[in-house]
């Protein structure tokens, strides 16, 4: 466990110490959105490379998130962290009693409802102007306030949400390599074995369902308040897809791959402007690619590529066996 | 149009969609039921034959009935190649690796179309014109007929197939018992490989003639895959009768709350039916019950 | 101790077992065994909880199970290893084992995720509970090795040390000596006296004549799906029925 508190200590020294390598601006911007990628890649990870549940909706929830505390707070005054905490409870509330008959089911019938579901939430934003604003969006959001400082600028909000990605890396960690981890990872191994061992297996996966269905709200709530106007396009499958992108990229199972792949995912297509539009392509791409090549992820790759530096390193005239 | 005009005009509508659907969830149910993989990139194929069938007819001026046949096998080789290429290699295919793989290879097709065919939303010229017809008080296209006929001329096709030919009974023996199959001396692997052609002609079929109604473009497949694989899930994965019920089901369903509740909300209908079958009858409603294991 | 009464069990049109009934004896060994198609998987994963039985009961002490899923049988004390060994192999082998500890570990998600205090203590109970179990089946030098890469001999033993982690009443095993060799086969028979020395009910499929007449106390013979003897290890070797199932009548 020790090595784990090294790895994260290492981990919050980079993000805190980013922004002074950046000098603000533009890149300080994306970093922002670093985070909140990682806050949803890390979510989906649990659900996905721990217990090995399929989601393509996180989107949903992730809009959820950001329509709910959007409207409460742009259109019927709310404290945006009172907002916060009742969006979160009640996208809780929902995936928790969501969870249960979705979770069922396996493979790719859990892929297509979990795609559903995302569809359905999506198109009801687009619908329900009303409230929502429909496609032209919901403008007016404001941003978070404590303490008396109002977190209107990139440098105040990269320290926000980066202190949340945090907590929520280290509780994630901790969960990993805890009971309740090991239990994720029997049930992805062999829920019959899992089970047979006395693994509640459908409440955990429901739990942690829930848990990762809460990790994106909140994601979605700090979004709006960053960006302080928010519209259904941001929420549709294409992101959930990128999501599912940035967590195979990283690594299934692997908590810091998912940091890995979310940096990279968000970080990359800023660089290469120029491909904007090819990114489906490539998500694509990637998504075969790693699952044929690399199941591990850049942390399994990475992992290799350390063990070939190994083996060159002593003598180099040497015999490789 | 009083009411029960109206209404006759949804049923009808909602029929021809229906078929559209039903031929869609057939070709999920073939590939399912000889490979127990759920193809994913299903309506892509679909959307790319629409779009092959655009680009033949107004790139390169092809007669439509020949645009129609080069579309359709076009679009079956590049099921074909899907397979050869994404799923065949598979070192180790736990069912979480084919489910992103073939979420994965149907993004690489769509974006394939998009650099190739860019964004814009095409049209196909009706087949036989665009005369509406009066029937019981309702309009129908003469589109439509198409889609009746050759909907049900293919469905005959698949059942005879299936039923009659060699070809088609080594699917269906692949279909209840792979190994066994492998066993008595069928070729597992080009099974595989024939049921993605079909599967990907049909699509390109259904994609093809449901061009001229609603506009094709390259990402109209996830919608069509969905809603297709929702009915083969309602046929409880039928390549027969079941799943053209449940296509004819969802698109009157689709087709009703669109007329009568709202036309924007009209998607989520198929969705919501999507996850109440999944939850409350996961094997259809229109299967053979079979006895339950744990 | 485990009373099986009556099971039937019928797949579409197969009736896999028929109205079997046997009782596995507190602190017994308990064989079952039969030529192939006989059934003894279906009983097994009936019992098991994995399938549904089609009618019949069974009752383990004086509750009755009957249909119990198999995660609240492990709660009363039965638990199960498989011919194929389902290892987790994605953990090490300590880990395999201390997932077998679940049911005796309580720490929750929130007390896992903020490593309270008593989360803590209880990871270090587990942790040290795996290793003495480790120890007992005989494989405590593989503690950190990835469990998929145990040779099939040890895989079992790792499967076994998992199960017995649970402390059950009544340990099933599905084939314990498929894919051993003569020498790991004794050593299994070695284990599983010594693991009912120690207070554990045990119930074994097996195939492996040798090691069921030199272990079990109480041999069923199953056929075709009905129960055809039942006996001791001696009884059994001279009961024509059985030997005409097994080489064939005339």
């Amino acid at each position: 466990m020790r090595r784990e508190w090294f790895k994260f200590a290492l981990y919050a020294l980079i993000v805190l110490l980013a922004p002074l390598c950046v000098n603000g601006g533009y890149l300080l911007n994306v970093l922002v959105f670093v985070g909140i990628n990682t806050l949803l890649a890390v979510g989906l990870n649990l659900l996905l490379g721990f217990a090995g549940q399929i989601s393509l909706g996180q989107a949903a929830f992730y809009g959820l998130g950001a329509y709910g505390s959007g409207v409460l707070t742009a259109s019927y005054g709310w404290n945006p962290w009172l907002a916060l905490v009742a969006a979160a409870l009640t996208v809780g509330v929902l995936a928790f009693a969501i969870g249960f008959p979705i979770l069922k089911l396996k493979g790719h019938y859990l892929a297509m409802a979990t795609l559903g579901f995302g569809i359905i939430v999506f198109i009801v934003f687009n619908e329900y102007v009303d409230i929502t604003g429909g496609p032209s969006g919901l403008p007016g959001i404001p941003n978070l306030t404590a303490a008396g400082m109002t977190f209107d600028s990139d440098l105040k909000n990269f320290y926000l949400i980066w202190a949340v990605v945090l907590t929520v890396v280290l509780l994630a960690i901790n969960l990993v390599h805890s009971r309740i981890g090991r239990a994720l990872r029997a049930i992805h191994d062999s829920e019959v074995a899992a089970r047979v061992l006395g693994v509640n297996a459908r409440l955990l996966k429901v739990q942690i369902f829930t848990c990762s269905a809460v990790i994106s709200c909140i994601a979605g709530s700090l979004y709006a308040h960053t960006v302080t106007f928010i519209s259904p396009a941001s929420f549709g499958f294409h992101f959930s897809i990128e999501l599912l992108t940035m967590v195979i990229i990283g690594g299934l199972g692997s908590i810091y791959g998912s940091c890995l792949g979310a940096a990279l995912l968000t970080l990359l297509p800023e660089m290469l402007r120029t491909f904007q539009d090819y990114d489906i392509v490539v998500y694509g791409f990637l998504l075969v690619a790693m699952t044929m090549f690399l199941p591990g992820g850049l942390v399994q790759g990475g992992g290799l590529l350390l063990s070939q530096l190994k083996r060159l390193w002593p003598g180099r005239g040497g015999n490789n066996a | 149009m009083d009411f029960s005009q109206q209404l006759t005009q949804y049923l009808l509508s909602g029929l021809a969609t229906g078929a559209i659907y039903a031929l869609i969830g057939i070709g999920f149910a073939i590939i399912y039921n000889s490979t127990g993989i759920i193809n994913f990139a299903q309506g892509e194929l679909v959307m790319i034959g629409g779009m092959l069938g655009v680009y033949l007819l107004e790139r390169w001026q092809v007669p439509l009935f020949l645009a129609v046949l080069l579309a359709i096998v076009g679009t079956a080789c590049v099921g074909v190649l899907f397979e050869r290429l994404a799923i065949r290699p598979l070192r180790q295919p736990t069912p979480l690796s084919l489910v992103i793989i073939t979420i994965g290879g149907s993004i690489l097709l769509r974006g394939i179309a998009m650099l190739l065919w860019g964004k814009d939303t095409h049209a196909l010229p009706s087949f036989s014109g665009d005369a509406p017809l009066a029937v019981a008080g309702a309009t129908l296209l003469p589109q439509h007929l198409w889609i009746f006929a050759l909907t049900i001329l293919l469905i005959t096709a698949t059942k005879l197939f299936f039923q009659y030919t060699i070809t088609g009974k080594a699917l269906r023996a692949c279909a209840v018992n792979r190994r066994a199959a492998g066993l008595v001396g069928i070729d597992v692997r080009r099974m595989v490989l024939f049921s993605f052609f079909i599967s990907a002609a049909i699509g390109a079929l259904a994609g093809i003639i449901i061009a001229p109604l609603t506009m094709t473009s390259y990402d109209v497949g996830i919608m069509l895959g969905l809603k297709g694989f929702c009915a083969a899930i309602i046929g409880g994965m039928s390549s027969g009768i079941g799943t053209v019920l449940g296509g004819i089901l969802l698109g009157i369903l689709e087709s009703l709350g669109a007329g009568l509740i709202s036309s924007g909300y009209k998607d989520a209908i198929a969705f919501i039916i999507l996850l109440l079958i999944l939850f409350l009858r996961p094997q259809g409603l229109f299967s053979r019950g079979e006895s339950e294991r744990v | 101790m485990l009373e099986v009464r009556d099971i039937t069990c019928v797949f579409g049109g197969l009736v896999a077992l028929d109205r079997v009934s046997f009782t596995a004896q507190r602190g017994e060994i308990t064989g079952v065994i039969g030529p192939n198609g006989a059934g003894k998987t279906t009983l097994f994963n009936i019992v098991s909880g994995i399938y549904q039985r089609t009618a019949g009961s069974i009752v383990f002490g004086d509750l009755d199970v009957s249909g119990l899923p198999p995660e609240r049988l492990a709660r009363h004390g039965l638990v199960r290893t498989f011919q194929n060994i389902e290892l987790f192999g994605q953990m090490t082998v300590l880990e395999n084992v201390m997932v077998g500890l679940h049911t005796k570990s309580t720490s929750g998600l929130l007390a896992c995720a903020l490593r309270l205090p008593w989360q803590r203590r209880e990871e270090k109970k587990i942790r040290s509970r795996a290793r003495e179990l480790l120890d007992y089946v005989g494989i405590p030098d593989l503690a950190d090795q990835s469990a998929a890469s145990l040779p099939f001999g040890q895989g079992r033993l790792l499967e076994i040390a998992r199960a017995l982690a649970l402390e059950p009443q009544l340990l099933s095993m599905d084939e314990p000596a498929a894919g051993l060799n003569s020498r790991e086969t004794w050593q299994l028979g070695e284990l599983i006296r010594r693991i009912r020395q120690d207070g554990v009910t045990v119930l074994l499929v097996e195939h492996d004549m040798e090691l069921v007449m030199d272990v079990c106390d109480r041999i069923i013979v199953l056929n075709l799906g009905q129960k055809l003897a039942e006996g001791t290890p001696r009884q059994i070797q001279e009961n024509r029925a059985v030997i005409a199932a097994y080489l064939g009548e005339g």
